[in-house]
């Protein structure tokens, strides 16, 4: 009855691009983390005061053409100093949570393709980890190790392990069961194979966005650190220690632990709100009819 | 156990399933998936498997092809006995068999690209030359009717089902296998792409040789493509025939459920009310004797007592029941 | 005849994409007696569901509709939401596709059918339950009393779908609307919903919709059938009638499409080529024509409006309608 139309091609229709509108506080947060990276990986060569420098006559100086944001209670330079505070929040505060994605990821990956003994082993060993306070843990550190940034983003990079570990299980959980991966599985592909190229691009988002809320907080956590003497070794600047420092004289000059805290809080929020645009906009099912 | 072999009319079969057992731990029970099954698919042969949800279908199909361990039994491909088969040989006999699956949006994973995705089964099997494999991914994606050049760069979400199907039949094919396994290929798509599809699917065979293990749970769509078709209830082969005398003379009761349960396209014929009747049972502990006695309208005491073997009841036709249809 | 239990007058649907404004329901006129039962086929995409969604006055918050929708002499698109919220459920039921998606899955079987009757006919807890049982009894489920406390994922497909049968005949409904209740079943477990749907349909006297995109499903069950195509109603006659005499080439294909037992094996099928248009972008003319083997002239100009067939209650659009010999099948 009918024609047999079969090697009549598929038609494709032709993909519409459209631009997405981002919003102005996602370009806003763009700017805002751009500016303190340069401004906190130039610092040593951009016209800054030295951020040790004490001048006791000028202490808790108020804003002055020397002194752009003034004097803290030593006389050193706020501005030097919340530039080369932003050097170690930010520093610890990408370093520690890379350790978390890179070793957290890696074991949540292994553990939900692989399953059995091993993840039991895994998930039991991050259990353990998690019930054991945090808090006692950095005393114990800094204790035997001494205090130091690379020091402090070990701790706090440790201590994020589970949590990475637990997105990415969770992520390679539901994705090893999907068909996709079986026919991986049915072409061939070596175990290597699948996890890198099947399940790591699909997990990878995810723990990116996780990433993200990780620097957040962990800038927030070195912040508390420091404030309560347990992270960057005086006289180096961190924003925590800034606001530590800064609550001694709070009744006389709020903005010492004000302008720090500011700045975390603006970072902060950055971080946050490009870790949700990103991970709203690269999800391959939006968009889709 | 010795058990009649539904035979090939002729030749040496490509792929010979002796007795297998498949079961899945599941706490502390045990779920009969697959108990004691054997066939034979003959080089060039379209064997369709039909059989209602759960009875095991998908996991004899994965089986064969190793992705699920078999208890006991063996899976002989073109001689070679796959469940003895580890590694490296194994690997490479998987690319001589292929599978698709029933979801074609969810067996394409969402971040790679249709080039990529149509690519990986060459760099699997080791096609070093990036030129090379880009002319044999235009090969197959034109072949299965899509347009090579519209297709490569984009995502599996940018397709409809239908269209994914066809990229998941151009992945199958790309690596020129001779066995495929199609796991109800059509079963989610509507009346007209899945008729596309079929089409798609026996052209194929016919252009690159295949033979193919066509499983569904409709047994008009399995008549279209098959050869030869067995039914399967519960784990079990209930009846296995050549297609024509199977859906002219059904023997097993099960199979003459089943060609009643189809949705005619025609008012005057009047569905029979209740025919089918009930649910399969439970894989977990499946009935005693024969497994399909619990909605077996001729079922009696021997049913429940003795395990009927499939025997050979007209020429070519192998049907396991005590008592066969006329 | 009888005045209509539910009238569909020029309903439109237009969703808001961002490919463009998408015309998923393109001004659809139906109409649905009391105690009778009307198939609507077509082509995934082809906006059944919208459609069934638009009488219910479920739509996504984005669309607009447009139209009147009377059931039972108001009209459902400018009710206020408190009364509609009582007459769904009550007077208009629907049951999904999916039935793992439409029951709530940390919720007991019973607590969700002992609720949805005590909701709607304000029995005491007792009462409700006792007609639970009675339901499950009715839909075919064997020891509904111990049903009643379990979970759905507890159950097998056709199962779930015989509980969301049971919920939604509860109160029973003047109307119910079926959206593809059996494309995710296996044939076996459609033939037994499909009757019963059509045992309960009788014995209550109800008005109900079947969505399928098979013909094969509509064939036997129902009285008028209703095929879509790209958001229209293409066609539309007493089933029979359809079957005997249709006109649209869209029918006849897909009629033909469907696999056949008298066919041989290997016989290629007679698939509808391409795929339906993209609802984003309207065609012209006939928005079958860039698939239809009829199409010629005035197809791709003008659009085919709904013209009279020679038995009473045919519609269809078309401009070269194919005549079909009496009786021959396709
Ligand atoms: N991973 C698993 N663990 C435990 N039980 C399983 C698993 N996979 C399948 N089963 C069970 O094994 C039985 C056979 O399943 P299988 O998927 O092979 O059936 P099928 O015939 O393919 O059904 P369908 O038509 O629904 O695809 C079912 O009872 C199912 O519940
Ligand atoms: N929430 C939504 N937003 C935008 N477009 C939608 C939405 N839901 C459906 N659509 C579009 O509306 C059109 C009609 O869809 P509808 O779900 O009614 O189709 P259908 O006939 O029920 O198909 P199926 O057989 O797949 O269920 C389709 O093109 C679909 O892509
Ligand atoms: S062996 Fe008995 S129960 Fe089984 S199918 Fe035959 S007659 Fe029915
Ligand atoms: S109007 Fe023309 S294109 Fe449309 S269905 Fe009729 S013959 Fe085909
Ligand atoms: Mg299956
Ligand atoms: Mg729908």
């Amino acid at each position: 009855m009918a024609t047999l139309e079969l090697s009549l091609p598929e038609e494709v229709e032709q993909p519409v691009r459209r631009r997405r509108r981002l919003g102005f506080l996602f370009w806003f947060a763009i700017c805002w983390i751009v500016i303190v990276f340069v401004l906190a990986i130039f610092a040593p060569i951009l016209p800054l005061q030295n951020p040790v420098d004490m001048d006791m006559l000028e202490r808790r100086a108020w804003f002055s053409s020397e002194h752009w944001l003034g004097t803290d209670g030593l006389g050193r330079d706020e501005l030097a100093r919340l530039v080369y505070g932003a050097r170690v929040s930010l520093t610890v505060g990408l370093c520690a949570p890379m350790i978390g994605l890179v070793a957290g990821g890696a074991l949540g990956l292994l553990a939900g393709y692989f399953r059995g003994r091993f993840e039991t082993l895994v998930v039991g060993s991050m259990d353990v980890l998690l019930a054991f306070p945090p808090l006692i843990f950095a005393l114990a550190v800094v204790a035997y190790l001494g205090q130091s940034i690379p020091n402090l983003t070990f701790i706090l990079g440790f201590l994020g392990i589970p949590a990475f570990m637990r997105v990415s299980r969770a992520a390679t959980l539901t994705l090893a069961r999907r068909e996709f991966v079986i026919a991986a599985e049915a072409l061939g592909a070596s175990h290597a194979r699948i996890l890198l190229r099947e399940l790591l691009p699909n997990v990878l988002l995810p723990l990116f966005a996780f990433f993200l809320l990780g620097v957040a907080v962990t800038i927030v956590v070195e912040g508390s650190l420091s404030f309560l003497g347990l992270g960057v070794p005086p006289p180096m600047a961190s924003w925590g220690s800034m606001i530590g420092e800064g609550r001694e004289s709070l009744d006389v000059t709020p903005r010492l632990a004000f302008l720090p805290a500011v700045a975390m809080f603006v970072t902060v929020l950055a971080f946050n709100l490009v870790g949700d645009t990103l991970r709203a906009i690269t999800d391959p099912r939006q968009g889709a009819l | 156990m010795t058990q009649a072999v539904a035979h090939v009319p002729s030749g040496e079969p490509l792929l010979k399933v002796d007795d297998l057992v498949v079961e899945y731990g599941f706490g502390n029970r045990t779920v009969h998936a697959v108990s004691g099954v054997s066939l034979e698919v003959a080089r060039g042969e379209t064997l369709g498997l039909v059989g209602e949800s759960g009875c095991g279908k998908s996991t004899l199909g994965r089986a064969v092809l190793q992705l699920r361990r078999a208890q006991s039994g063996s899976v002989l491909f073109d001689g070679h006995d796959l469940t003895a088969m580890q590694g490296e040989a194994l690997r490479k006999m998987r690319q001589r068999v292929q599978l698709i699956f029933q979801d074609p949006i969810a067996s394409l994973n969402p971040r790679r690209r249709i080039g990529d995705i149509v690519a990986e089964p060459l760099i699997i099997a080791g096609v070093k030359d990036p030129a090379q494999r880009k002319q044999v991914v235009y090969e197959v994606l034109s072949a299965v009717g899509l347009d090579p050049d519209l297709v490569v760069g984009r995502l599996p979400h940018e397709f409809s089902g239908g269209q994914c199907q066809r990229i998941c039949i151009a992945r199958a094919l790309v690596l020129n296998p001779e066995f495929i396994v199609c796991d109800e290929p059509v079963s989610a798509l509507d009346v007209s792409i899945r008729a596309q599809i079929l089409n798609l699917l026996e052209e194929m065979k016919a252009r690159f040789g295949l033979t193919l293990l066509f499983i569904a749970h409709d047994l008009a769509v399995v008549k279209a493509v098959s050869d030869r078709v067995a039914v399967m209830y519960l784990g079990r082969l209930c009846e296995v025939a050549p297609s024509e005398q199977l859906f002219a003379r059904p023997a097993h009761p099960y199979t003459a459920l089943l060609l009643q349960a189809i949705p005619v396209p025609d008012p005057d014929v009047r569905p029979a009310e209740s025919v089918a009747t009930g649910e399969p049972p439970s894989p977990i502990a499946p009935p005693s004797g024969c497994r399909f006695r619990t909605r077996c309208p001729r079922a009696d005491q021997r049913c429940s007592a003795e395990m009927p073997e499939l025997r050979e009841v007209a020429p070519g036709q192998f049907a396991a029941c005590h008592h066969p249809l006329a | 005849m009888s005045e209509a239990l539910l009238s569909i007058q020029d309903v439109a649907v237009e969703l808001p994409t961002p490919r463009g404004t998408l015309r998923a329901v393109d001004h659809v006129d139906l109409s649905l007696e009391a105690g009778r039962t009307l198939g609507i086929v077509g082509e995934s995409g082809c906006g059944k569901t919208m459609l069934s969604r638009a009488i219910l006055q479920l739509l996504p918050k984005k669309a607009k509709l447009s139209g009147r929708v009377m059931f039972a002499g108001q009209d459902l698109v400018r009710l206020a939401p408190e009364r509609l919220r009582r007459l769904r459920g009550r007077d208009l039921a629907v049951v999904f596709q999916d039935p793992m998606t439409s029951l709530n899955p940390v919720l007991t079987i019973g607590t969700q059918l002992i609720e949805t009757i005590q909701e709607h006919l304000e029995l005491d807890a007792l009462a409700a339950k006792r007609r639970s049982i009675e339901l499950l009894t009715a839909v075919g489920i064997p020891a509904p009393e111990q049903r009643l406390a379990q979970y759905p994922h507890q159950c097998s497909g056709g199962m779930r779908q015989r509980i969301a049968i049971a919920i939604a005949l509860s109160c029973e409904p003047k109307l119910l609307i079926a959206d593809e209740p059996t494309t995710a079943l296996d044939v076996t477990i459609q033939a037994q919903i499909l009757d019963l749907l059509a045992r309960e349909q009788r014995r209550r006297h109800m008005a109900m919709i079947i969505i399928t995109h098979d013909l094969g499903v509509v064939a036997g069950r129902t009285d008028e059938v209703a095929v879509m195509y790209a958001g229209r109603v293409v066609e539309r006659a007493p089933t029979p009638a359809l079957f005997k005499r249709m006109h649209m080439p869209y029918t006849e294909a897909l009629l033909a499409a469907i696999p056949k037992l008298e066919t041989a094996p290997h016989t290629p099928l007679p698939a509808i080529s391409g795929r339906p248009p993209d609802p984003t972008r309207p065609v012209p003319g006939c928005s079958f024509a860039p698939r239809c083997r009829y199409a010629a002239g005035r197809c791709h100009q003008a659009k085919p409006e709904l013209v009279a067939g020679e038995t009473a209650g045919h519609v269809y659009a078309c401009f070269h309608p194919i005549q079909m010999a009496e009786g021959v099948g396709a």
